[in-house]
């Protein structure tokens, strides 16, 4: 049952070598667009309830969060299922979780702060909230600066790697400003779940990394 | 002209307006007709945009949502009490609320609120007052004449709505139950029924909902106990069917759906304020100039104003209110009583 799975994804995605069905990256793309362009158009057309803005605000930071956890699940997927192909999407929903991160401060860049750049640099320093938000934005630049084939030949496969770890450090981070952004209500149910979901995928890592040292 | 500071501080006391500065009441009275001649082109189009926006909030009557019962007042003669400034769609006052009773998100308590009981509902007066009683609530319906005072509600949470209440100076009330000379604070306690309110199983904070005032502040003739808005009954996701409204306050000390009034000497304890005392202070005054520990006070967002691009607004001392209540917290540090 479970190999069969395996191979039905690893032929429909295509393996490293397979290339796969033709539809799967233009799926994968669209699915990934989807939300934004919904969240885009609601907010312009008056959809999005009482207070758009807000509404707006935080639904493209909760999809930059559920993008991060679709782009960490990845290689458990690939490693403890066997769905190796999946790899192939890891692209795609890394730019995702980015895209959606940097329309998160646009939206709160321009919205909340009317695009002034002075009140955007006292507000990232006097907030603490906002610091840990900005730093995660900051974190996947060079991430996102580096996902073409050419950075990975150039950078080497090891050193890219390298670099592409700072993904652990901004899924704590998201975490933290998810935190600080629903302290006053003092309801976690939201921050539990999410960050629920990161502490495994991270904690899977480690547990993985610590059966294959020696 | 005297020099005046740019930028006044709670410690620089008032300024007030100098002699040439008085508007006379001839030119006074004639604003509207200006305004309509400005709305018509005869004030260049750029003024006419904003002038015509303006005429209009301040000639269009408050119109009735005709959902539930009337009740309707005259327009208030408090000074301050009726703001010029274009008001909050009901949709929106009635649907966007922090009522945590009935849960957190600002949708819940329109959608959870329904099964509320507003009749029988009573009001316990007791403490330190020369004639504590349970009130009825058709009899404090009946304690004192409604008027219609159009305020502006700021949120701590950054946002602001203009709402027309119906009510009376909660003042009206305190006289008649002769406060004694000891006491010094009010205190609301609100209803908390686990039976129709779903909010109550989660202990976001304390319940039942407390709130207070320095007595000076609950005898304001602003500070509104209120019982309906728009000219109907309060819905119950507002508060029904008595509340108070204090507009110079974030709305948090305004508490909602009120079971008892205690008179103490003591500052009562407020939840917000036991819930997350270095960001929710006892007096919580609109204050641009003190942040909240997570964010800046210094803006608002007027709800359904312009839509998604709109600009936020200045955020005013004591949310525009200071005229009439700045004497209160005259020699007060208002950073140390935030």
């Amino acid at each position: 049952m479970r190999a069969a799975a395996a191979r039905w994804v690893n032929r429909t995605l295509g393996g490293p070598q397979g290339r796969g069905a033709w539809w799967v990256q233009p799926a994968a793309v669209l699915l990934c667009v989807w939300p934004g362009a919904w969240l885009l158009v609601a907010a312009f057309t008056d959809q999005l309830g009482v207070n758009p803005a807000e509404a707006l605000i935080r639904g493209l930071g909760l999809w930059a969060l559920k993008f991060l956890c679709l782009t960490l699940l990845v290689t458990p997927l690939r490693q403890v299922l066997g769905w190796v192909a999946v790899a192939r999407l890891r692209r795609t929903l890394g730019l995702a979780t980015f895209g959606y991160a940097v329309l998160h401060l646009l939206a709160y860049a321009w919205l909340d702060m009317g695009l002034y750049l002075d009140l955007i640099v006292n507000d990232v320093i006097d907030r603490p909230f906002i610091t840990v938000g900005m730093l995660s934005v900051l974190l996947m630049l060079p991430l996102a600066a580096t996902s073409f084939n050419r950075a990975i030949r150039t950078l080497g496969p090891q050193r890219w790697q390298k670099l592409h770890r700072a993904v652990y450090a901004v899924a704590p981070l998201a975490i933290l400003h998810f935190y600080w952004m629903r302290d006053g209500k003092n309801d976690y149910a939201d921050v539990w779940l999410y960050g629920s979901v990161l502490a495994a995928l991270l904690g899977w890592r480690v547990w993985a990394w610590r059966q294959r040292r020696p | 002209m005297p020099t005046r500071t740019l930028i006044r501080t709670s410690r620089q006391g008032f300024d007030h307006a100098v002699p040439s500065e008085i508007t006379p009441q001839a030119m006074y009275l004639q604003r509207r007709d200006w305004l309509r001649q400005a709305a018509l082109g005869l004030g260049g189009t750029a003024l006419a945009g904003w002038a015509g926006r303006e005429a209009l909030a301040q000639q269009a009557p408050v119109q009735r949502p005709n959902k539930l019962a009337a009740l309707t007042g005259k327009t208030s003669s408090v000074p301050g009490a009726n703001t010029a400034e274009a008001v909050t769609a009901y949709e929106h006052a009635s649907t966007y609320n922090n009522f945590y009773e009935f849960g957190t998100d600002k949708s819940d308590p329109a959608r959870l609120a329904g099964k509320l009981k507003t009749r029988p509902w009573t009001v316990q007066v007791e403490g330190l007052v020369n004639k504590p009683g349970t009130f009825d609530i058709d009899a404090l319906l009946k304690l004192s004449p409604m008027e219609e005072r159009i305020y502006r509600m700021r949120c701590v949470e950054g946002w602001s709505m203009v709402i027309p209440w119906v009510g009376y100076s909660l003042a009206e009330l305190i006289k008649r139950v002769e406060p004694q000379g000891s006491a010094k604070y009010v205190e609301f306690e609100t209803l908390a029924d686990r039976a129709t309110m779903p909010g109550l199983r989660d202990s976001v904070l304390l319940w039942p909902y407390l709130e207070g005032l320095r007595m000076d502040e609950a005898m304001h003739p602003l500070t509104l106990l209120t019982f309906g808005m728009y000219g109907e009954v309060l819905p119950n996701q507002n508060g029904a069917p008595v509340r108070v409204m204090v507009p110079w306050k974030y709305g948090f000390k305004s508490g909602k759906s009120i079971v008892k009034i205690r008179f103490t000497e003591k500052q009562p304890n407020t939840s917000w304020n036991v819930a997350a005392p270095r960001e929710y202070g006892f007096y919580s005054n609109v204050n641009p100039e003190v942040s909240h520990p997570r964010w800046s006070q210094a803006t608002e967002r007027r709800i359904g104003e312009d839509g998604l691009l709109a600009r936020r607004r200045r955020t005013l001392m004591f949310n525009g209110y200071e005229e009439q209540v700045g004497q209160l917290y005259a020699g007060m540090d208002l950073r140390k009583f935030y």
